[in-house]
């Protein structure tokens, strides 16, 4: 029998907290934006996150998934949270509607590092769905933007019906404060203006200080491939590229081990990891 | 640390006290040749230390980390609320010294950061009375320097010929001895020469011996090597290795939905990392895809990547695996293969 304390056994951490759903808005076929804010008012007060880190969505009867938050911890109250139809529970979530209650806990993972990245020059390199764990980090950001020095923002998507927080991204490009670099790989209907290309292609357009910049980069694994070409490129420590990764997760909390990658566990140890990291672990991308 | 001496003839009484305090489980025959743990039911059934058995068909594991357990329910009326019911303390009695080390590599695994109340509610319910073995051709314990455990045990019960050592562990198993004092004597310098005696002999009963020092720099060189590809063809993938093994712990999790179509209870059920669907992310992407990529992945979990985590292996020793692989793969003839030591990789064609 274990001498234990009682303590840590009154908080049971596969328990979801029950929340709501206060609007969601339409982004592509198959992805929405939703609002979300917790039921009870003290657990919204207590939850408090990092840029990059991602709570585990419950849908009753169809299960849990890992979805990271798109929404900066400066904006507090409501979480934003952006999901693509891409099985049970993510599908079950989209047919919820409005004011709907599901359940949720976190926030999970080690989020970026952003102590150590402020007073720097931010890059953040996003392609599809991968602008939605960096649009917190942006905000963030933005939010404190005495703490950057310049802001770089690289997006990149297959066409522009593929575009996420259009109007958003859209609007940054007036912003003095923040270099604004939109790209498509293919205009399907000649209504974009901006440039027309690969998100790699947008470096042509960007000043780079390597020595002096974090790049935050999020994407399908063939971006991570050509993005980081171009970082190497131009010159980037492997230590100042950051990464997220995507991993099939059942618990969140480091018990049932199936997103661990070598030594390590993308739950706990990450889902953000230096470019360093990932070339000393296993089965990477 | 305290020690008493327990008769033989006096151990069947002992058990029936055993019993005041929670359900008394031991190992009894399941097969012809296989044991599990079970409630006692008829003392006689029991299988003591000259029983000559050696490990049982599932660790220990099973009780506190069930096979299958509700962790919720939910409804839309009242949310997801935690499932646990709390179970009539037990007192598992015969355990082995490989099994109580997994039981603790266990307790750091669901400990850390987040605690696994599910886990460790049950801990505090269930009692671990240990007990000595004689190896049998399988076990290695005594290489994984899991042989013999300081911690981990209410009681420990060293067989000497006529009687047992009790080696008193927690003050709940110093409650068990001091309520039937009538049933413990103190021991003497004579048994105190045969307790040396048979545990300086213990180390020679070995047949199966492995050194592990250095596997992991090793298996760092060999990530390439086509043993993997070898292996991977031989194994079933039918993940009978890690349902049996004592510190394996993966599990999936699952909604069951109840008639009414709404509510219904969250489920986790032991896991294998040699399942194909272990690491499949959505869209079908596989991280492990191939069955040498997911047998690799056990066994570098299990002798490399613990020690990095934990500074020992997760292996204790206790040959479960490899008496029990329908492929026939001798796994301590897998660590000697890659630490270079001898060309064969199953040598267990005399199985069973
Ligand atoms: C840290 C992290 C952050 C994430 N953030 C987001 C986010 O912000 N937004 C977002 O939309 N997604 C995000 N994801 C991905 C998201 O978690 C998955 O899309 C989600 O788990 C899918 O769950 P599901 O229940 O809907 O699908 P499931 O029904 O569980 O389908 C996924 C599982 O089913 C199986 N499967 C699925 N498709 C196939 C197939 N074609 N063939 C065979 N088997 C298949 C696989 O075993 C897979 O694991 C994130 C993932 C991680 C790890
Ligand atoms: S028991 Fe043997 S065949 Fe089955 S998964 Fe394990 S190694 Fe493969
Ligand atoms: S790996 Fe095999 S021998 Fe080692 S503890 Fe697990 S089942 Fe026992």
């Amino acid at each position: 029998m274990i001498k234990y304390e009682q303590k840590a056994l009154l908080n049971n951490p596969y328990l979801p907290l029950s929340c709501r759903i206060v609007a969601s808005t339409v982004q592509t076929d198959d992805t929405m934006l939703f609002k979300v804010r917790f039921e009870d008012d003290r657990d919204v007060e207590a939850f408090d996150h990092k840029p990059g880190q991602f709570v585990q969505l419950s849908v009753m009867g169809t299960g849990e998934c890992p979805i990271s938050i798109a929404s900066s911890p400066t904006r507090h109250g409501t979480i934003d949270l952006c999901i693509r139809k891409a099985g049970r529970v993510t599908e079950a979530f989209h047919n919820l509607g409005q004011n709907a209650v599901f359940g949720m806990r976190g926030p999970y993972g080690n989020g970026y590092p952003v102590e150590v990245m402020e007073g720097n020059n931010l890059l953040i390199v996003a392609g599809g769905l991968g602008m939605a764990p960096l649009r917190s980090l942006l905000w963030y950001a933005l939010d404190h933007r005495h703490r950057f020095k310049d802001i770089i923002l690289m997006y990149g998507t297959k066409n522009q019906h593929d575009f996420l927080f259009k109007g958003e991204l859209l609007s940054l490009i007036n912003r003095n404060d923040i270099k604004t670099l939109l790209a498509v790989a293919e205009d399907i209907d000649g209504s974009w203006t901006g440039e027309v290309g690969l998100v790699t292609d947008l470096f042509d357009h960007a000043e780079l200080d390597a020595g002096n910049t974090f790049a935050a980069i999020c994407g399908p694994p063939v971006m991570y491939k050509y993005v980081i070409e171009k970082l190497l490129e131009k010159g980037f420590s492997k230590g100042r590229i950051l990464m997220s990764l995507e991993r099939k997760m059942k618990c969140g909390i480091g018990k049932c081990v199936h997103c661990s990658v070598g030594f390590k566990y993308t739950c706990i140890d990450g889902p953000i990891f230096t470019y360093w990291d990932a070339i000393n672990m296993r089965e990477i991308i | 640390m305290k020690i008493v001496k327990l008769s033989k003839t006096n151990v069947f009484q002992f058990v029936d006290h055993l019993k005041s305090f929670g359900e008394v489980h031991a190992p009894q025959r399941k097969g012809k040749k296989s044991s599990a743990f079970q409630p006692v039911k008829d003392n006689s059934k029991l299988l003591l230390s000259d029983e000559n058995y050696t490990r049982t068909i599932l660790p220990i594991k099973k009780y506190f980390h069930k096979p299958i357990d509700t962790l919720l329910k939910f409804s839309p009326g009242k949310g997801f609320e935690d499932a646990y019911e709390e179970e009539e303390a037990k007192v598992l009695f015969g355990v082995h010294s490989c099994d109580i080390s997994a039981i603790l590599t266990l307790d750091r695994v669901f400990a850390g950061k987040y605690v696994d109340t599910y886990y460790f509610r049950r801990r505090k319910q269930i009692a671990i009375i240990g007990m000595s073995c004689i190896p049998d051709e399988y076990c290695y314990c005594h290489s994984m320097g899991t042989d013999f455990v300081e911690d981990g045990f209410d009681l420990f019960l060293s067989d000497i010929g006529e009687s047992y050592l009790v080696k008193v562990g927690t003050s709940l198993g110093d409650d068990m001895v001091s309520t039937a004092s009538d049933l413990f004597i103190d021991y003497d310098e004579k048994d105190t020469d045969e307790y040396k005696r048979r545990i300086n002999e213990f180390p020679t009963l070995f047949v199966t011996k492995v050194d592990e020092t250095n596997l992991p720099a090793i298996l760092d060189m060999e990530y390439k090597s086509e043993i993997w590809e070898e292996m991977g063809d031989r194994c079933f993938n039918c993940g009978i290795c890690s349902m049996v093994c004592p510190t394996c712990f993966c599990f999936d999790v699952n909604d069951e939905l109840c008639i009414d179509g709404e509510s219904g209870e969250r489920k986790r059920c032991w896991d294998s990392c040699l399942f194909k669907s272990h690491a499949m992310v959505a869209g079908g992407h596989n991280f492990r895809e191939k069955r040498s990529d997911r047998f690799k992945h056990r066994f570098l979990h299990k002798h490399q990547e613990f020690m990095g985590e934990f500074g020992r292996t997760s292996c204790v020793g206790c040959g479960r695996c490899t008496q029990d692989c329908p492929a026939d793969i001798h796994f301590v003839g897998m660590v000697k293969r890659i630490k270079g030591d001898i060309a064969c990789v199953y040598e267990g064609n005399n199985k069973k």
